[in-house]
């Protein structure tokens, strides 16, 4: 093991802290046991669970490998890429909902609202069904309640993005003790046994966003220069385009157009996803595609597939030399890049990181897992057992006030890092003015209608003085988390000044609130389900060994009011099998295992003589 | 800083970022200098900075006090931010020099109110023409564009030798005109520096 990496087993007390991997295709749950981190796998054994969430019309909420099998069959239930749609409106995602089997309601202005099977649903509650099922994966694994997490997001998402990832968490019953941007957590999965000064980068491509981030390695501390990114680019755009392509090239084929059929989509999507990955390690690989006894088939070249997706891979080199010039370092400086994103596999991109950076990129690591591991490497810092470790990270966008005429003064520069803050004072403009509002907005350009609001804070009940006279000190502080805090203080009588916060995109705290209410008892109503499901499986289960047990010898040897009283019992049981109560179905269980007590010892001893006597019963 | 004294043991006040009674976290200082525990100077030692800034983060981050009290996680978080606040503007000599102007009551330069320096009055005309003509395609300006570059980085390097003289310069004597003349270097040199980037723009779009 590392001398990097020390553990204090002392500090055990408190309670574990995951890390989990929210991704756009796939999600992970990992955690730190003696040895570092590992991927806590799911029931199947599988490390990956899909990101999808489905509801079938059977109507109970199904996710991961479950709900993916169902996309084919139900699309217009099942709900994929959520991670795109976090702390978005519905104007921005327009563009990519052509090709997914999404329904968006009406009023998603300033949040998207899904409708799934009749039933509408924000997409931090759909996040908060994946990590309700990666928590109870970590649960049955570990064998212990597990209430608190480390999520990871992209490095490049803004304010209203990280918000709606901590809803997701608080929604799904977990206290997101940090964000970590996934670049970093992947440098710190990678630093382990690396060196100990140097200078990295890590180029993330993940199924919907891509990020580049640049960090100096300084004995333990993983300073992140600068990081730039695209949070609508990945795997995904890959897979649209083939799809695309190939819907086309079947029209023209078949002469009918199979993209109205969500069902021909979803099996198509399968079929260009699965061409797309073979084609990572052969030169050259069939799409083939079967649809209402129809046939499609093409031979698809890594040539012709380079050709196609050239375009979507250069879209990540511009945000590469931009992080470059911004870390302040030469391209010569960079010791090492680090592949990170299941689409990193693309021999393509590898080429064009090679290329850029001049260097050999590493790949030691699986990149599908390698963000879920510094999760969980994260996790144990902040529990205290991992301690010659630190991140220090970045805000990806500066963060400014709208002034008067629609302009932008700057407070935080983008690539400052976190913990950061800026002050301003702020006065009124007329006299006896009861309230300002401060207009916030993240992005690099120049006029506020050219970036993206954050949210409007309004500084409210202010004492009423002549104009200009009001002293408003209003602290603007990024947390470690990416996300921004604001506070206020009439300066004139040093109290603290209210702040009412009205964000541009994402729900506020009391929408949170009653969701997590609901969630609380959508999880009670799931768990008494499955109380009862699993008390009418142990009925079933008794029910059918006692009808067994009549055929013995043993059961014919029983007097007749025993063998009323099972009788009486089975049929008891029978009758509360389908009542719904959990309990009244354990209590009949119960009945009928007493009134079947001797009859069982009978058998058993039944059973012994046989053995003894060489015969089967 | 801590008028009452430490808010855990009452111990009495002193300058530091932990209670020398009871090692707990105080409240931060918010002045950079005092916070750092740096002599006022404009002159900075920056490698030595960069360990100090190592140095105090592994001690006062967010990440240590995740099980802490909440005055603890609160004065961890401020102190944080100044700590990293600090050591992004004392590690620029330019920032420096435009913080320690702001803290001794002599507002830096504004951003937009730059006049151009007469003796550069002529080039600069020159340069926005050409950089009007590349703009437009004419590829024939690109090499006296290539050479004024040159020439602005040179004196931006200029620039940053008088600053760096004038910050000594200070430091012995702490005189106000000395002051004065940094804030008319600041001017220039960001003048030059706006120069230059513009052109590196202008050299590189296409
Ligand atoms: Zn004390």
């Amino acid at each position: 093991m590392s001398d990097l990496l020390q553990i204090d087993f002392s500090s055990v007390q408190e309670p574990r802290i995951v890390g989990i991997d929210l991704g756009t295709t796939n999600s992970l749950v990992a955690f730190m046991d003696l040895t570092g981190p590992r991927i806590i796998p799911g029931p199947d054994g599988g490390n990956l669970v899909p990101s999808v969430v489905s509801r079938p019309a059977s109507g109970e909420l199904v996710v991961g490998n479950a709900a993916r099998d169902l996309l084919t069959s139900v699309p217009e239930r099942t709900a994929y890429s959520v991670k795109r749609l976090m702390g978005r409106g519905a104007a921005d995602v327009q563009e990519e909902l052509r090709l997914f089997p999404f329904r968006i309601t009406s009023d998603s202005d300033s949040v998207i609202h899904l409708e799934l099977g009749g039933k509408v649903f924000t997409p931090p509650e759909l996040s908060a069904f994946m990590l309700r099922q990666l928590k109870q994966n970590a649960e049955s694994y570990l064998g212990e309640s597990v209430s608190r997490a480390v999520i990871t997001v992209p490095a490049y998402f803004n304010d209203a993005q990280r918000q709606a990832t901590r809803d997701a968490g608080r929604i799904a019953g977990l206290e997101v003790v940090r964000l970590v941007n996934e670049p970093t957590a992947a440098a710190l999965a990678y630093g382990l046994d690396k060196r100990k000064q140097g200078v990295v980068a890590v180029y993330d491509l993940g199924g919907g966003t891509f990020d580049i981030s640049i960090l100096r390695l300084h004995d333990g501390i993983f300073e992140v220069l600068a990081t730039n990114g695209d949070t609508h680019l990945g795997g995904d755009d890959i897979d649209n385009r083939l799809l695309r392509i190939a819907l086309e090239d079947i029209q023209s084929e078949w002469g009918e157009d199979v993209s109205t059929s969500a069902e021909a989509v979803q099996l198509l999507r399968r079929a260009v996803i699965q061409a797309k990955e073979s084609l990572s390690f052969a030169p050259a690989t069939t799409l083939e595609f079967e649809y209402h006894g129809r046939h499609y088939r093409r031979e698809l070249g890594r040539d012709l597939f380079d050709k196609l997706i050239a375009d979507i891979v250069d879209r990540t080199l511009g945000p590469c030399r931009t992080c470059i010039r911004d870390a302040g370092v030469k391209v010569e400086e960079i010791d090492e890049v680090v592949l990170v994103g299941g689409s990193t596999r693309i021999p393509l991109v590898r080429n064009a990181v090679e290329a850029l950076f001049r260097a050999r990129p590493h790949t030691e690591l699986n990149p599908d897992e390698v963000v879920a591991l510094g999760a969980a490497i994260q996790a144990g810092i902040l529990s205290g057992k991992v301690d010659n470790q630190l991140l220090l990270d970045v805000t990806p966008l500066s963060l400014g006030i709208e002034t008067m005429g629609g302009g932008v003064t700057r407070l935080i520069q983008r690539n400052s890092t976190i913990p950061a803050s800026a002050t301003e004072v702020f006065t009124t403009a007329v006299e006896g003015q009861k309230n300002v509002l401060i207009h916030v907005l993240q992005g690099e350009r120049e006029l506020a209608r050219d970036c993206r609001s954050l949210a409007r804070f309004d500084l409210k009940d202010l004492e009423p003085t002549p104009a200009g006279m009001a002293r408003i000190e209003v602290r603007f502080l990024i947390d470690a988390n990416g996300i921004l805090n604001v506070t206020a203080r009439d300066m004139r009588t040093g109290r603290e000044q209210g702040v009412e916060v009205k964000p541009s995109y994402g729900l506020t705290d009391e929408q949170v609130e009653a969701m997590i209410r609901e969630s609380l008892e959508m999880a009670e109503a799931d768990f008494k389900e499955r109380q009862v499901r699993e008390a009418q499986v142990e009925a079933d289960r008794i029910r059918l060994a006692v009808e067994k047990a009549k055929q013995s010898e043993a059961y014919a040897a029983l007097s007749g009011e025993e063998k009323q009283r099972i009788e009486a019992a089975a049929a008891a049981l029978a009758n509360t099998c389908h009542s719904g109560d959990h309990l009244a179905i354990r209590a009949a269980i119960e009945a009928l295992d007493r009134a079947t007590m001797s009859l069982a010892g009978k058998m058993m001893d039944t059973a012994v003589s046989a053995a003894l006597r060489g015969t089967k019963i | 800083m801590n008028a009452a004294g430490c808010w855990k043991c009452g111990g009495e006040p002193h300058d530091s970022l932990f209670c020398k009674f009871c090692n707990t976290l105080l409240p931060p200082a918010t002045d950079y200098y005092r916070f750092l525990g740096l002599e006022r100077r404009l002159d900075v030692d920056v490698p030595a900075l960069q360990d100090h800034y190592y140095r105090l983060s592994r001690l006062v981050h967010p990440d240590r006090f995740q099980n802490g009290t909440p005055n603890e996680r609160r004065f961890s978080l401020d102190a944080t931010a100044i700590l990293n606040d600090a050591y992004r503007t004392l590690r620029d000599p330019v920032a420096r020099a435009e913080y320690f102007l702001r803290e001794e009551g002599l507002e830096p330069p504004g951003q937009n109110t730059r006049r151009v320096p007469p003796e550069l009055l002529e080039e600069v005309f020159e340069v926005n023409t050409a950089l009007e003509e590349l703009r437009g395609g004419g590829e024939s300006a690109r090499p006296g564009l290539e050479a004024a570059l040159a020439r602005f980085r040179a004196l931006r390097g200029e620039l940053d030798a008088d600053l760096g003289a004038l910050f000594a310069l200070y430091d012995r004597g702490r005189e106000r005109d000395v002051l004065m003349k940094i804030r008319g270097a600041l001017d220039r040199r960001s003048f030059v520096s706006n120069l230059v980037e513009e052109v590196e723009e202008g050299l590189t779009a296409r």
